[in-house]
């Protein structure tokens, strides 16, 4: 399990794309919306929590079909399928090592997106907190979503339409936490459901997703 | 550890293909498929890989006691050679990452990355992946593709070492790869249509 | 006789071939009735005058559209169970239908807000997850129609169904977290005091028996085609195999 791990990382490292991209989109978009709106602080200042939940939430959305397309295209997936290893948990190592190369580095720059986009004082700790606890989840549902369309050719739209609506509890959550952060108000309920949606997709999705791949592997 | 296949009747997309297909791969044996293309070679090395359910009959077959070979290597481009064997050496819980890239005349090739490497020898690498499996029935679909003479004859080599260490090798090929090996013809096992008497599908079975 | 001899595609054909004339019929005669009554032999609401009048519509569209997606749960899990190809194609006949009913909802819906709440669309809870609703019903479709082999298709989208259960379940309360809104309570319920007055109600009754009709009229006429549509590929199959 940890040598898939590993590998994955080493794939995602090695080829390029992986951590700079996903990144990259998520900066355009804090540089994007500034543009579109127009400077007044206030107005950002509202807005910025949504802004920052839903570009991470696209920034994630991006990288989804590499999670079991490449290795389903290569033959790996038939082997992987075959190894001792339990599919399950090849989902769950993978979702992991998406959430390590994708959503982990989002967390991280969050903070600094937000300067651009002027969060105020209070919502940063809220910000890193609520996604830290939501990519998670994006993670684990985009590796279902990707489980279900790996058979398909060209499924990244098709992929998107199905993944979209099932991250939407963990958006509305998430984009709460920081909202109410930033306004000084209590969290802790909006915090609790988004890491119980967090909590609930680690412990089944991957069964789902599992079985979605041994689907189309046949 | 034996694999034995009784009645066996495979289907690719719904649509059955073989049927009551049946044979016994005993320790140290090697069993060759022919077939023309089309008869269902790779949808039966599939099945017996458990990568899809059979339609009717029965696989005995001891647990994870199969490694199969698919058309594909599953050879990653950015990692080495090495790391790409140690990487199945752990998923398979062995320690033969060495031994398999000596055997298959990789050492030479080690850090190099699988991007660099010519179809033969990414083939090798695919095929050396087997020998860190450490399962004793080896289950391999056209697996000389791409070899040249040198490289099938090294093949060979390791597949005789294998029976001989009291392994079994079932392989879908056409070339000769001067092993003492039984030879299974699939043409008889071709599904017949319905109204021949063939296997159909339990959905059509309620039209009658 | 178990009720499961009914998933054999013969039988089911058979048996719905009687049913579907009567069920036809009975569905016209409550839609008609239901409607006609509630358009012009109902009194004109103090609050909110004619414009009531497409509740008649849009309850039991709303209504449906939710019953069908259960019905599409129900019949997946029975696909993964049982294996009984006719439950399969009966959730993929009724996703279309459900989508529909989801858009009848939201259309009547806005054309009854605007006088209403003086807009069309407003980020209300109901209406927000009416249009997810909507979004999941495209999702099942799309999946549908983009495997190519049909058993993996009902394999697939029948664990989309479940996962998406959840999923749309989850979105009701967290969009009812995320808004409060607009929109009043059930208009029926049998244990709150404030529901319609029985003139509103008693026709609204028969248009929802109307829908639902209208419902199992439709699913069983785009199962038939579906099974159809599939005995004909496995003829085909069968004549290349020959």
């Amino acid at each position: 399990m940890i040598a898939l791990l590993i590998r994955d990382l080493r794939l995602a490292v090695r080829a390029g794309g992986g951590f700079g991209l996903g990144l990259a989109f998520f900066l355009l978009v804090a540089v994007i919306v500034p543009l579109g709106v127009g400077p007044e602080p206030a107005v950002l200042a509202r807005i910025a929590p949504g802004i920052l939940w839903v570009g991470a939430l696209l920034a994630c959305l991006l990288s989804l079909d590499r999670i079991f397309a490449l290795d389903f295209e290569d033959g790996s997936l038939d082997l992987l399928a075959t190894s001792p290893m339990p599919l399950e948990g090849v989902v769950a190592v993978k979702a992991l090592a998406h959430w390590l190369v994708t959503g982990l580095p989002l967390v991280l720059a969050a903070p600094v997106l937000a300067v651009l986009l002027n969060l105020p004082g209070a919502g940063f700790l809220w910000l890193v907190a609520s996604l830290a606890l939501g990519t998670p989840a994006l993670s684990v549902i985009g590796a279902f979503g990707a489980a279900l369309t790996v058979g398909v050719k060209r499924g990244g739209l098709l992929m998107s339409l199905l993944v979209l609506p099932l991250y939407m509890p963990t958006l509305i959550f998430g984009a709460e936490v920081v909202k109410r952060g930033a306004a000084g108000m209590a969290v802790a309920t909006p915090l609790a459901l988004l890491a119980g949606i967090t909590a609930g997709a680690v412990a089944l999705l991957p069964f789902a997703s599992a079985a979605a791949i041994r689907v189309n592997l046949r | 550890m034996e694999m034995w296949v009784k009645d066996l009747s495979v289907a690719r997309a719904g649509i059955p293909v073989l049927e009551a297909v049946s044979f016994r791969l005993l320790p140290g044996q090697a069993l060759v498929l022919r077939g023309p293309n089309g008869i269902g070679k790779t949808t039966l090395l599939r099945t017996l890989a458990g990568l899809q359910p059979a339609l009717a009959g029965e696989v005995v077959v001891g647990a994870e006691s199969v490694a199969y070979a698919a058309h594909a290597d599953g050879v990653k481009a950015v990692l080495t050679v090495a790391e790409n064997l140690a990487f199945w050496a752990a998923a398979y819980g062995t320690d033969a990452v060495a031994g398999a890239l000596a055997a298959m005349n990789l050492e030479a090739l080690a850090d190099r990355r699988a991007a660099n490497l010519s179809a033969g020898q990414k083939r090798r690498l695919g095929l050396a992946r087997l020998l860190v499996t450490g399962r004793p029935i080896w289950v391999m679909d056209e697996p000389t593709i791409s070899l040249d003479q040198a490289s099938v004859m090294l093949f060979a080599g390791v597949v005789a070492r294998h029976l001989a260490a009291g392994g079994s090798a079932l392989i879908a090929t056409h070339i000769d790869l001067g092993l003492e090996a039984e030879v299974l013809d699939l043409t008889p096992f071709k599904a017949r249509a319905p109204q021949a008497g063939g296997r159909i599908g339990a959905f059509d079975e309620a039209f009658g | 006789m178990s009720i499961w001899e009914y998933a054999n595609p013969k039988r089911f054909m058979q048996t719905s071939s009687l049913l579907l004339p009567w069920v036809t019929a009975a569905a016209v005669l409550c839609l008609v009735i239901g409607l006609v009554w509630g358009a012009f032999f109902t009194p004109e609401a103090d609050k909110f005058g004619s414009t009531v009048k497409i509740i008649y519509l849009h309850v039991p569209a709303a209504m449906m559209a939710i019953s069908a997606w259960m019905m599409m749960l129900v019949t997946s899990l029975i696909w993964l169970i049982r294996r009984h190809h006719v439950s399969a194609l009966s959730a993929k006949a009724a996703a279309p239908i459900g989508l529909t009913f989801t858009l009848i909802g939201l259309v009547t819906g806005a054309i009854w807000g605007q006088p209403m709440w003086g807009t069309w669309w407003a980020w209300d809870p109901r209406l927000t997850s009416f249009l997810i609703l909507a979004l999941f019903y495209l999702g099942y479709i799309a999946l549908w129609e983009a495997v190519e082999d049909r058993d993996t298709a009902a394999d697939l989208t029948s664990v989309l169904c479940i996962v998406g259960s959840v999923f749309a379940f989850l979105s009701r309360y967290a969009v009812l977290f995320w808004n409060q809104g607009l929109h009043q309570g059930a208009s029926l319920s049998i244990d709150k005091e404030e529901h319609v007055a029985d003139v509103y109600s008693s026709p609204l009754y028969v248009c929802i028996a109307g829908f639902v009709l209208l419902f199992v009229t439709l699913v069983l006429l785009r199962t038939r085609t579906e099974i159809r549509a599939r005995r004909l590929s496995a003829l085909l199959a069968r004549e290349r195999l020959a």
